[in-house]
């Protein structure tokens, strides 16, 4: 069962047994890059056809059935019409910067990829001291790409979905850093393929000692991926692009392929993000249970994908979009305050390795419950149920 | 002089020149943010990977899009500006003082014989020092960004309007 763990591995160093010495470097980064920019993008256009199907079936309507068998092929035919459209560039728009900013909002997550680890032994570039760090780097360019398609488009409704993105991008960043700092705090590496190591060991003879499975890791997930659907401009956070209010926001006035650029990389944005958490609480590419490791290694990373995937388009198709004080709010208010008390918990947890697991449970939980209720009452206080009447 | 840092040198300078002689206020944020892009890969070519990596998330990730946030909640960041320099000459004149300065400082410094290799500083020795020996300037370095803050909020603050008793609650 080791070869099919490591199949992809194995067939790369076969591809570059046949080249001469000298070619191997080049040609191993070559494979990597191209292995990434094959898989994501494949996976982004599946994503759009299951998103619509799943969509359409909460909204009790059939979803793209048409192209290929159950329309799954419907993505190609997306994507053809999106070569063939005429790109449109408003005349009052700076062609220079409007013309980079899709390459802008899609590299990032592209290069995001290269440090992710989505299976043993299978990351495209391992950064033993910084790998976090550049994973985090990367992330910050999209905000610039943003504001650049909002800006050059010189139109109002673009202007107003790059300010709210560029707003809500840098408040939901301090969240994100800070959950994810609990975890780097307690591995002591900023190494993702060393954080997923860490979470290696086996308790009670068959549980795999995922973050998640901490009281700070489990907050820390939650806080974790509620900033990510935020940073990935997610439902319910989609302010920046809300169809009902801007239009598409930033990307109004793109048209053709570049529109399916920004598409593309929001998508590749919110798989990179995904695959970080994943990384840091989900426990990588191990199995949950000992006795599965016979699976291979990256079936498990994009199962779990698939599987977050699917929460999220669940989430898209259940709540509704925030209101743009309540969204700040949310972040500076309940976010923020609960991340910090999660790396104080997550500083006791380090501290008290010695005690029984019971009481570091209960003292863990109740720390974070006390804060996330007293938060989640104040937040609720501040924003008093509406009841809306409809004439009848 | 080899290529990459020619080409490196070239991002930098470009990027800092047309910063500030762009007539468009936009404009002259993204220059400023190629050019602190420039920086950080100079770091990165001397094997700075931690201060390359902060040096983009700092600098081009909050820096650069607070600037541009900035410059979008002007009135009229549309409109390029008419003049660039008001009183050229003694811009100039400053600036060269200031290069003059500066280029002093380098030709006196004495950095003595290139190491044999470079010394290895793992981050997490970075760590250590930062949150053990340097512990007291980087809380009052925190204490002072929070004062900074704080100041901040103070001045959004809408004034107190008159008639109302107690204006603590600001109107959204």
């Amino acid at each position: 069962m080791d070869s099919l763990d490591q199949i992809f591995v194995l067939a790369k160093q076969a591809l570059l047994g046949l080249l001469p010495v000298a070619w191997q470097p080049w040609a191993s980064a070559v494979i990597s890059v191209g292995a990434i920019l094959a898989v994501f993008p494949l996976l982004f256009a599946l994503t759009t056809v299951v998103e619509r199907k799943a969509l359409g079936r909460m909204q009790n309507r059939p979803g793209p059935n048409r192209v290929g068998p159950w329309g799954f092929l419907q993505f190609a035919a997306d994507g053809i019409k999106s070569l063939t459209k005429e790109d449109i560039v408003p005349r009052a728009a700076d062609p220079v910067v409007h013309f980079l900013a899709p390459l802008v909002v899609v590299l990032p997550p592209i290069l995001a990829f290269a440090v992710l680890p989505v299976g043993r032994n299978m990351v495209a570039l391992e950064l033993p001291e910084t790998g976090l760090l550049f994973f985090l780097m990367v992330g910050t360019a999209v905000e610039l790409g943003v504001f650049m398609a909002g800006w050059s488009s010189h139109n109002k409704y673009s202007l107003l979905g790059a300010m709210r993105a560029l707003a809500q991008l840098l408040s939901y960043e301090l969240p994100l850093i800070l959950s994810a700092l609990a975890v780097v705090m307690l591995s002591g590496s900023l190494s993702l393929t060393a954080l997923v190591e860490r979470q290696s060991a086996v308790h009670g003879g068959f549980l795999v000692g995922w973050n998640v499975f901490t009281p700070w890791g489990a907050a820390g997930a939650l806080l974790f991926f509620t900033a990510a659907l935020a940073e990935a401009n997610r439902s319910p956070f989609d302010l920046p692009e809300a169809e009902s209010e801007i239009v598409a926001g930033y990307f109004t006035e793109y048209s053709g392929f570049k529109f399916a650029l920004f598409f593309l990389g929001e998508y590749l944005g919110l798989f990179a993000i995904s695959g970080l958490g994943i990384t840091l609480f989900l426990g990588g590419w191990l199995p949950p249970f000992s006795f599965l490791g016979w699976v291979p290694s990256w079936l498990w990373f994009f199962g779990k994908l698939g599987a977050l995937m699917m929460i999220f388009i669940w989430l898209r198709g259940t709540l509704p979009r925030l209101r743009m004080d309540q969204l700040m709010q949310f972040a500076w208010q309940f976010l923020l305050p609960m991340s910090l008390v999660n790396l104080l918990v997550a500083g006791l947890w380090h501290f008290t390795a010695a005690w029984p697991l019971a009481l570091r449970w209960l003292l863990g939980a109740a720390l974070l419950a006390g804060p996330w209720t007293l938060y989640a009452r104040q937040f609720a206080a501040r924003h008093p149920r509406r009841i809306y009447r409809y004439v009848t | 002089m080899t290529l990459p840092f020619a080409l490196l040198a070239g991002l930098i300078l470009g990027g800092a020149i047309a910063a500030v002689s762009a007539r468009n206020r936009v404009h002259s944020g993204l220059f400023l943010a190629a050019s602190l892009v420039g920086l950080a890969l100079v770091f990165l070519r001397l094997g700075a990977e931690f201060l390359g990596f902060i040096q983009i998330l700092v600098y081009v990730g909050a820096v650069a899009v607070l600037i541009v946030f900035a410059i979008l909640l002007t009135r009229d960041a549309d409109s390029p500006r008419e003049r660039i320099a008001n009183a050229p000459v003694s811009g100039i004149l400053i600036a060269l003082a200031l290069f003059a300065l500066l280029a002093w400082g380098v030709l006196l410094w004495n950095p003595g014989p290139p190491p044999a290799a470079i010394p290895a500083l793992p981050v997490k020795a970075l760590g250590d020092r930062l949150l053990r020996d340097y512990v007291l300037p980087l809380q009052a370095v925190g204490l002072l960004l929070t004062a900074a803050l704080i100041g901040a909020a103070v001045i959004a603050l809408p004034p107190p309007r008159p008639g109302a008793p107690d204006a603590g609650e600001p109107k959204r």
